[in-house]
Parts: structure tokens; C-alpha cells; sequence
């Protein structure tokens, strides 16, 4: 037969339509060079402390190695909703408000597909995590950026929130301590956006993976603010303040008909998150404590330092509230983001990402991740440095 | 920032690194490395800085072959200085390391150095057992050493990460 379609046309149209991750492209390009000097790793450079990685060897010498709960072991949902209670001050039922997901990565997956109907539409602030718009689109769903700039510190502002929401607005997504920006949120700007939720009635889903690792003031979750208990699913996880990216345990916290409808779709696609990172993320959760501290401070300073030397460079950056990304504006060299993070790469073999990687309001700056040892960021930013001199005198 | 606060960060970074640059330090702590300079010198002055310790590998110098043991020692408590004057006087000798008052059975701990074995017998035997107020002694030779201060010798092998991660 002549009329067999090409693999092309076998695939779905939400997935054709879906652009490539703009990180993507560049990583291939990275790998294909040697001596370079990555900040480009969104993830910790810490391993697990040994407490946590020796959890799970017991785990895998006690033989645990069966299914577990769909809404994960109980243990560990008991662990989840504890420490959510003692951090941040919310309350939730371990039986019947809280699910053990594969990251917040598969646990907002989950509950986008679990309340968006075609067309629904979804407020996120820009630059974003690479995922929100994709992840999305791939429901069915219309994502709708509210850009967030330099000059309020990356923040959220209220009335670019406000001014988003149509009749057809069904979701907002928070992510405070943010990816790429390191922005985090004031109490005031936090009252504000709950009270923009309450009043249009929207569903808020807060991303908080990077919230222990907030330097300046930790303020309250927007999930304890009045009238959002019940209109808040609360995302968070091990990976970034535990340095357990490769364990894959995050877990939605909320009201108990979100949690079970997310659980349906787990349930059948997923099954149950893998037992031993579960028993891993217990010990983590419960007496992980002292040695996250210490790597937050290694991460505070490591912040001091690369922003004063990208500001003392030319390339003017916020000082970022939390997280462990710079990103500084490069408009001054003339070059797009791209243009920027390409030829620093080929010609000073250092690794940052395009800001418009995270959306098209990321334009103008790069992405610089201090989840690397100082004496390699110092290295980076000399190149860095000299990079720019050679664009002057070019 | 008040003192206080930045001598309590300056010093875990120096017990990391006490050859840490001022600059480094001042740059990790938003202060200038005049301001790090001056604490430091007051942390001298004070003895809340005791010394700075070079920690080295033996097996890379030559002197993998200096012998170090641990002697349990217990001690005939003294009526107005307890332990002390007999803690103070093993803390003299210059093979002593460390001393500790310790729980237990035995009442100091005390880490002795020497060129060979027979020459930290020789000292448990003439000086130290032979103090005023030791009773008894029980010397354990340290034959590998695994972590020290907190730095463990054999280093795991770094995994390497993805280079570019979202």
C-alpha cells in the first residue's frame, strides 16, 4: 500500500505543535565540547547526604522492593504532611490529602490533566520553569504568562495577574523561590494574588521545590493565607533542598477531592512512586535538617559572590531571594540571549542557559546556576569576563 | 551585618579553609576583607582562634611510617583539681597530641606520636605511667587512619552531572 502515513503524521497534534525545549538544543551543543564550565545545571552539586543514600540501602537490603500504595507508602505521606505542617505551617490529612509523585514535575502534570477542560485557560508568571507551558498545552490547556521584570525584582505584580484572568481562567501557577529568576514573593504580594484567586475563584497550584532555600526572609505559604486551603494544591519535593534530584520524590499536598482525582490518573499511569526513594525521602524529611542548612549557606555565599562579580562586570543582576540561579541582563553586549550563551560557550567554553528558554520575556538575559563549586564559578566568571572584553574590542 | 553574626560565619570557613583568602571570605559575606581582617584579628586575640592546622596526608610525605596511638589512662582524682593537674601534666610532653577527660572506664584519652612503636611504648612506660596520680594505662596503636576533622581520606568518585539541566 502507497498510502501509509509517515511517522510524522502519527503523531498527535498537541505534540507536533509542542515547540523542543529550548534547553534541549543547547545541552546537545554542550555535550559535544569538552573543558567546559557549566552553570547551566539546575540541580544541586551536592550528593545526598549519607544518612538519606543509606536509608535506601537498607531499603534495597531489607528487600523492599514491592509496590507501595498509589498514594505512596504511608510512612511517607505521614513524613510529607508533618514536615508541610512544621515548615510551612498548612495541615493536611496524610490519608486523604496528600500524594507521593514522581517530582512536582509528574505531580503537576497530574493535576493539570485532573481539572483542565479543553480551552481552560492557565495565569503562570514568566520566565518560567520550562515545563508550565508544555505541561499545559499537553492537557488541552491555553497557558497564559504574565511576564515578570527586572525592575520589581522579578516578582509577580498583582495587577499584571489581574489584568490575565478572563472568563475562561481556571488555574493559576505560582513558582516562589523562582526558576530562572531566584524571585521570591513578599507577604503583601502574596495577600494580593490570594486575594485576586479568591475573588475570580481560581484554582492556585504553588511550586515551592526551591523553598527551604530561600536567604532572605521565608515568608509564609500562599496555602496558609485566608480562603485558600481549599483552593491551593501545594507542590513541593526532596530534589532541590535535600539534593535528591535522582530519587524523583515530589507530593501535592491539598483538599482531598484534587489529591483523589490526581490519584486516578496516577494510579493508571504511574502505578506508585519507587519504594526505596520513598524510604530515602522519609529520612530526608525527617532528619535532614542540619545538613540542608549547611548547604544552603554555601549556597547564600556562593550568591554573594557571583552577583557581585556579574554586577562589577557589566552585566547588571537582581540579587535573588532564593533558589540557586543568577540571571543577569546581557542587553548591553548587543547580542540576543542565544547569540550570548552560544558564542560564550565557543569561544570561552562556559555553559549558561538563554534566558528565553523560560519564555520569550527571558530575552536579554542568561540564566546562571551557582549550584556549582565556588572556585569553578570564579573560573567561569574570569571567562566570563574576558568574554565581554573581547566583544568590546571586536 | 553585626560582629558577632560574621565571626560565627568566618569561622566555619576558616575551619574549612583557613587559608581562605580575606577577599573570598569578605565576597561570600557581602563585608569588605578589611572588615575580615580585623575579626579575624580579634578571634586571635581573644583565643577563640586557637591556631591553624595543616591536615596532612602521611602516606604522601615520607612520614607514613610515624606511629600514633591512643592511651587510655586512668587517674587518682585530686581533692581540689580533680583531673586537671595530671591532664595538664601529660599535656605537657611534646609526643602528646591531644588529651581528653572522658566517661567510661578509663578517665583520659590521650593521642601520642613517635617515630616508632617501641618509642611510644618507652614513653607509656617511663614518662606517662610513671606520673604521679596514673594508676593504669591501655595504649591502642592506630593502624589506619579513615576520617580525620571531619575530611575522609579516601575521597568517593565524583558522578558526573548532566551539563544542562532545566
Amino acid at each position: 500500500m502507497n498510502g501509509s502515513k509517515s511517522c510524522r503524521d502519527r503523531i498527535a497534534k498537541q505534540i507536533v505543535d509542542l515547540p523542543r525545549s529550548g534547553i534541549r538544543d543547547f545541552f546537545e551543543l554542550v555535550n559535544t565540547m569538552d573543558d567546559v564550565i557549566s552553570l547551566g545545571i539546575g540541580e544541586p552539586d551536592f550528593v545526598s547526604s549519607w544518612n538519606i543514600r543509606e536509608a535506601a540501602i537498607y531499603a534495597l537490603r531489607e528487600g523492599f522492593t514491592s509496590y507501595t500504595s498509589n498514594l505512596g507508602m504511608p510512612a511517607m505521606r505521614k513524613a510529607a504532611c508533618r514536615y508541610v505542617e512544621q515548615e510551612f505551617g498548612v495541615g493536611y490529612d496524610p490519608a486523604t490529602e496528600c500524594i507521593i509523585t514522581v517530582g512536582v514535575s509528574e505531580a503537576l502534570d497530574l493535576i493539570l490533566r485532573a481539572v483542565l477542560n479543553p480551552g481552560d485557560e492557565v495565569v503562570y508568571q514568566e520566565p518560567s520553569y520550562v515545563s508550565y507551558p508544555a505541561t499545559v498545552q499537553m492537557c488541552f490547556g491555553v497557558a497564559r504568562p504574565v511576564v515578570t521584570i527586572e525592575a520589581d525584582k522579578f516578582a509577580l505584580d498583582p495587577a499584571r495577574v489581574e489584568a490575565a484572568i478572563t472568563k475562561k481562567t481556571k488555574v493559576l501557577l505560582l513558582n516562589f523561590p523562582n526558576n530562572p529568576t531566584g524571585a521570591n514573593l513578599t507577604l503583601p504580594q502574596k495577600e494580593a494574588i490570594a486575594k485576586i484567586a479568591v475573588k475570580h475563584d481560581l484554582l492556585v497550584l504553588t511550586d515551592e521545590i526551591y523553598s527551604e532555600l530561600t536567604y532572605g526572609e521565608r515568608t509564609q505559604t500562599i496555602a496558609s493565607l485566608p480562603g485558600m486551603r481549599e483552593r491551593t494544591v501545594f507542590l513541593h519535593g526532596v530534589s532541590k533542598a535535600f539534593a535528591m534530584t535522582g530519587f524523583r520524590i515530589g507530593f501535592a499536598c491539598g483538599p482531598h477531592e484534587l489529591i483523589e482525582a490526581m490519584m486516578k490518573i496516577h494510579q493508571y499511569s504511574i502505578m506508585c512512586v519507587s519504594s526505596l526513594s520513598q524510604s530515602a525521602a522519609i529520612e530526608a524529611l525527617q532528619h535532614g535538617k542540619p545538613e540542608m542548612e549547611k548547604m544552603r549557606e554555601e549556597y547564600r555565599q556562593r550568591r554573594n559572590v557571583i552577583v557581585k562579580r556579574l554586577n562589577e562586570m557589566g552585566l547588571p543582576c537582581v540579587m535573588p531571594e532564593g533558589a540557586f540561579y543568577a540571571f543577569p541582563r546581557i542587553t548591553g553586549t548587543g547580542l540576543t540571549s542565544k547569540e550570548f550563551a552560544t558564542r560564550l560557550l565557543q569561544e570561552k567554553r562556559v555553559a549558561v542557559v538563554p534566558g528565553t528558554a523560560f519564555g520569550a520575556s527571558g530575552e536579554g538575559y542568561v540564566r546562571c546556576a551557582y549550584a556549582t563549586a565556588l572556585p569553578e564559578i570564579e573560573i567561569a566568571m574570569t571567562r566570563i569576563r574576558e568574554f565581554l572584553a573581547g566583544l568590546q574590542q571586536g | 551585618m553585626d560582629a558577632t553574626t560574621l565571626k560565627a560565619q568566618i569561622l566555619p570557613l576558616l575551619q574549612r579553609n583557613a587559608r581562605m583568602p580575606e577577599q573570598e571570605i569578605a565576597d561570600r559575606l557581602q563585608t569588605t576583607p578589611e572588615t575580615v581582617a580585623k575579626l579575624i584579628q580579634e578571634m586571635e586575640k581573644d583565643k577563640t582562634i586557637l591556631g591553624y592546622h595543616t591536615f596532612v596526608n602521611e602516606a604522601k610525605t615520607g612520614q607514613a611510617g610515624r606511629v600514633r596511638a591512643i592511651i587510655d589512662v586512668e587517674v587518682q582524682p585530686e581533692r581540689d583539681s580533680g583531673f586537671d593537674r595530671v591532664a595538664r601534666a601529660i599535656g605537657m610532653f611534646p609526643e602528646v597530641q591531644t588529651v581528653n577527660l572522658v566517661s567510661g572506664q578509663y578517665d583520659l584519652r590521650v593521642e601520642v606520636v613517635g617515630d616508632t612503636m617501641q618509642d611510644v611504648a618507652f614513653f607509656v612506660a617511663s614518662k606517662l605511667s610513671s606520673l604521679e596520680g596514673v594508676r593504669a594505662t591501655a595504649t591502642h596503636f592506630l593502624l589506619k587512619k579513615f576520617k580525620e576533622s571531619g575530611f575522609i581520606l579516601q575521597e568517593e568518585e565524583k558522578h558526573e552531572r548532566l551539563k544542562v539541566v532545566p
